[in-house]
């Protein structure tokens, strides 16, 4: 295949990615992972590296769509990135010591999961508010978003050395397989520290960003994020997810997404029987 | 006691919804910046490499030379496309760190001491990151 035709794919085969990612609400790093290993053939340490700079891009892009909404919360965004951030400088030094076969399992058992709770997600989207915890004020999380009226709602977060705990974890996850593991955020949020649905999906976005920008430098260091691959995937996935974003989301959906669903479920199985033959 | 706070209270979420739409704008600003060094960087390397057939299958290590700074800088000067599109891979990381960076001058000039030793943290482990020597 000519660089012209393999650059195009890419691009196309990315873009793809972003939709679906934007469609899902999982990223584009969780599709666009197996789509350059399995599709492409191309080693899980240059689909990392460069699918942390797509998640970088994605995350920014749609940062000022999500602000005019008036959900997120910086506050609870920066305390949280403490944790994220310091994980994510773990697991990229753990990228380095893991077997590549071992990554692509890790990588394959992340999705189904993330599969099943956006799942969850789009069947039970609303948690109810939380009583709070002495720390909500203390550590200046609590906050209002705007209600359906338009008159502020005051909420507060409890079990936050929980959330931060958690939050660890999915900044580790982050730069041990490029992703912007978004589930294990939404997670951390949502059901832990019971943030309202609306400010923890906003606020986890501005995370992802922050998150990835944490270990891409260290993956741009190692050589890991190869010029002829970042340009096509980078490229794709942003103009993907915006598409998807502006247009999908606001479409009838729930088939498409129920079948997009399976599609990250099938993928992380072959991802998983994948790892697991090449390396036994 | 409870009035003066919720007046406290709003006042100051009037401030974080400024910064933060002006952190949505740099974000946005910064990722379309990246996206046009991006696409002039692509346009020059697939007219470049145009013949070669690529392969990713095993890694082999980008070259030293674009993998910092001073090689990168060095690489556009001498018409490199790979140099071009690092330019863009850096302006992209770099876009989240100014945010921080600008959610730090604004919690100094909120004058909240937590937050500004919040942002300071994670902006050194960002910087940790990024500026790191091998």
């Amino acid at each position: 295949m000519t660089l012209f035709a393999f650059s195009g794919l890419l691009f196309l085969g990315s873009l793809f990615a972003g939709l679906l990612g934007a469609l899902t609400g999982l990223g584009g790093g969780v599709v666009l992972v197996p789509l350059l290993t399995l599709g492409f053939h191309v080693d899980i340490r240059y689909a990392i590296g460069v699918s942390l700079i797509s998640v970088i891009a994605t995350s920014s892009g749609a940062a000022a769509a999500y602000v005019r909404e008036g959900f997120s919360s910086v506050r609870i965004g920066m305390f949280l990135e403490m944790a994220t951030t310091l994980g994510a400088i773990v697991g990229a030094y753990l990228a380095t010591v893991i077997h590549t076969q071992l990554l692509a399992i890790i990588f394959g058992l992340v999705l189904i999961y993330s599969a099943l709770v956006s799942w969850r997600q789009a069947q039970n989207p609303s948690s109810p508010l939380a009583s709070g915890s002495r720390w909500s004020d203390k550590l200046e999380l609590s906050g209002t978003y705007p209600g359906p009226d338009g008159k502020p709602i005051h909420y507060e977060v409890e079990n936050v050395s929980g959330g931060f705990g958690l939050m660890f974890v999915a900044g580790t996850l982050s730069g041990l397989l490029g992703i912007g593991s978004g589930a294990v955020k939404v997670l951390a949020m949502d059901r832990i520290m019971k943030v309202p649905f609306k400010v923890s999906t906003t606020t986890s976005n501005f995370m992802i960003g922050v998150t990835a920008a944490a270990s891409a430098g260290i993956y741009l260091h190692r050589g890991l994020v190869a010029p002829g691959l970042a340009f096509p995937v980078m490229l794709g996935v942003l103009s993907g997810s915006l598409i998807g974003a502006r247009y999908l989301v606001r479409a009838h959906v729930s088939l498409l997404r129920i079948v997009f669903t399976f599609v990250v479920l099938a993928l992380g199985l072959e991802m998983i029987i994948n790892g697991v033959t090449k390396w036994l | 006691m409870a009035l003066k706070n919720a007046a406290g209270s709003k006042a100051e979420h009037f401030d974080d919804r400024r910064m933060e739409t002006i952190m949505g704008r740099l974000l946005q600003v910064g990722v379309l910046l990246a996206s046009f060094v991006m696409l002039a960087g692509g346009i020059l390397y697939v007219r470049t490499h145009h013949g070669e057939t690529p392969s990713y299958r095993t890694f082999v290590s980008e070259p030293q030379t674009l993998r910092h700074f001073g090689g990168i800088a060095h690489g556009i000067a001498s018409g490199n496309p790979a140099a071009v599109i690092q330019l863009a891979v850096l302006l992209l990381i770099a876009t989240p760190v100014a945010r921080v960076v600008f959610a730090l001058i604004s919690f100094g000039i909120e004058r909240d001491k937590l937050y500004i030793f919040v942002s300071a943290l994670v902006l050194a482990v960002l910087l940790y990151g990024f500026l790191k020597p091998q």
